[in-house]
């Protein structure tokens, strides 16, 4: 038990994808606008990664070397073709505002390098919680950054007003350039946190 | 189409809706190749030709494969093996003919085909229901304006190494902020929309 705790550790703190691999940053960047659509796409995504490492890992033995890439992304696409019409049917609020970015989830790179450096080499179980501890970390790295985005952009909390009547939104911290702006000052934060620790 | 709203249409996708700095799609590779400037432009050009050509086959493949298949939620998992076997195709290309361009794209040339800006263009073609030539000019002034903005930030980063900044911000943090300037600037672009 205590091995899965840590792993959940890693996927969220110590090894966290978007702020300390770096990887996963288009999504992370263009969803992160509001709390709700951050949230939405990070358990997309987390769903999306936890069903394609077990299936790769349960066919690991089966699929040739050579061809390993293209079946992980058939795999990957096949999930995000179900998720999106899920999304599309119970969600379809959300499913409008992420538009574009639910079908290219296939393409995160969260998602093909978790499938390639654990998922084709460890056991279905191990990997199921890899893919929901990294999945988590993606969710928690864009829930923070939205979370910045939307107070200082909008004023509001997953939609609750936080300020007075007199608070003036910086409405660039919704535009592209705010969202490079707070990632980059959340990244330099964490790094000198984490480094802290150790 | 005519040549007015061709121009219009490229100038849209290289300056008004830049894939990096408005719509957020590759940024991945964006900001992993962007180090030196002659590997950044070796990208931006491999991306152009991918993004060209993929939207071209792309755009067959929905017209006439999915469409008159009805199976057009099989678009995604159509799309990307697509796009999988042109970027290997691109590949054996590059290290055929171009042996040191290949060696120094090294491992990002295998990762175009996980850029969100190849598939994103083989869907908002598809979403803003262009033609067989809006479509292709489409896919190449997008990838004309990722290489734009992927070398306009490589010539930025490459001083930026020498400069001093908090230790915290160095390296990669430091590289989004500039990222952010970059944006901001493409932000005046937006005033060229009514036209």
């Amino acid at each position: 038990m205590n091995k899965y705790v840590k792993q959940l550790y890693e996927g969220i703190i110590t090894n966290n994808p978007v702020l300390v691999q770096l990887i996963g940053m288009c999504p992370t960047l263009a969803t992160s606008t509001s709390i709700e659509n951050g949230l939405g796409m990070g358990l997309a995504a987390t769903a999306v990664l936890t069903c394609s490492n077990v299936m790769v890992s349960l066919l690991r033995k089966i699929i040739p070397q050579k061809i390993r890439i293209a079946s992980y992304v058939v795999i990957i696409s096949g999930f995000v073709t179900a998720i999106e019409m899920l999304m599309k049917a119970f969600l379809p609020d959300l499913a409008a505002s992420l538009g574009l970015f639910i079908p290219l989830i296939v393409v995160n790179c969260i998602i093909l390098a978790r499938a390639e450096a654990y998922a084709s080499k460890n056991g279905p179980l191990e990997s199921a919680v890899d893919g929901i501890a990294m999945g988590l970390g993606f969710t928690f790295a864009l829930v923070i950054l939205a979370a910045v985005r939307e107070l200082l952009g909008n004023g509001t909390l997953y939609g609750i007003p936080v300020f007075g009547k007199s608070f003036q939104p910086a409405t660039i911290m919704i535009m592209p350039t705010g969202g490079f702006l707070a990632l980059g000052f959340i990244i330099a934060a964490f790094q000198k946190i984490v480094k802290k620790g150790e | 189409m005519t040549l007015t709203e061709i121009f219009a249409l490229s100038l849209g996708a290289i300056l008004i809706e830049n894939y990096i700095f408005v719509k957020f799609l590759g940024i991945c590779s964006f900001l992993g190749v962007s180090k030196k400037m002659d590997t950044a432009f070796g990208m931006g050009m491999a991306v152009v030709f991918v993004m060209t050509v993929a939207s071209a086959v792309t755009y067959v493949v929905n017209k006439f494969v999915l469409v008159p298949l009805n199976i057009g939620y099989m678009q995604t998992v159509a799309f990307i093996l697509v796009i999988a076997s042109l970027v290997q195709f691109v590949e054996m290309l590059l290290m055929k003919m171009m042996p040191a361009l290949y060696q120094a794209l090294g491992i990002f040339l295998p990762l175009i085909t996980t850029n969100c800006a190849i598939l994103g263009a083989a869907l908002l073609n598809i979403t803003n229901e262009l033609n067989f030539i809006g479509s292709v000019i489409y896919g190449f002034s997008a990838g004309i304006g990722f290489t734009l903005a992927i070398v306009l930030f490589a010539s930025v980063r490459q001083r930026l190494i020498l400069s001093d900044c908090p230790k915290a911000f160095e390296g990669f943090p430091i590289a989004l902020i500039t990222a952010s300037l970059l944006a901001m600037s493409f932000m005046g672009f937006q005033g060229l929309k009514i036209w």
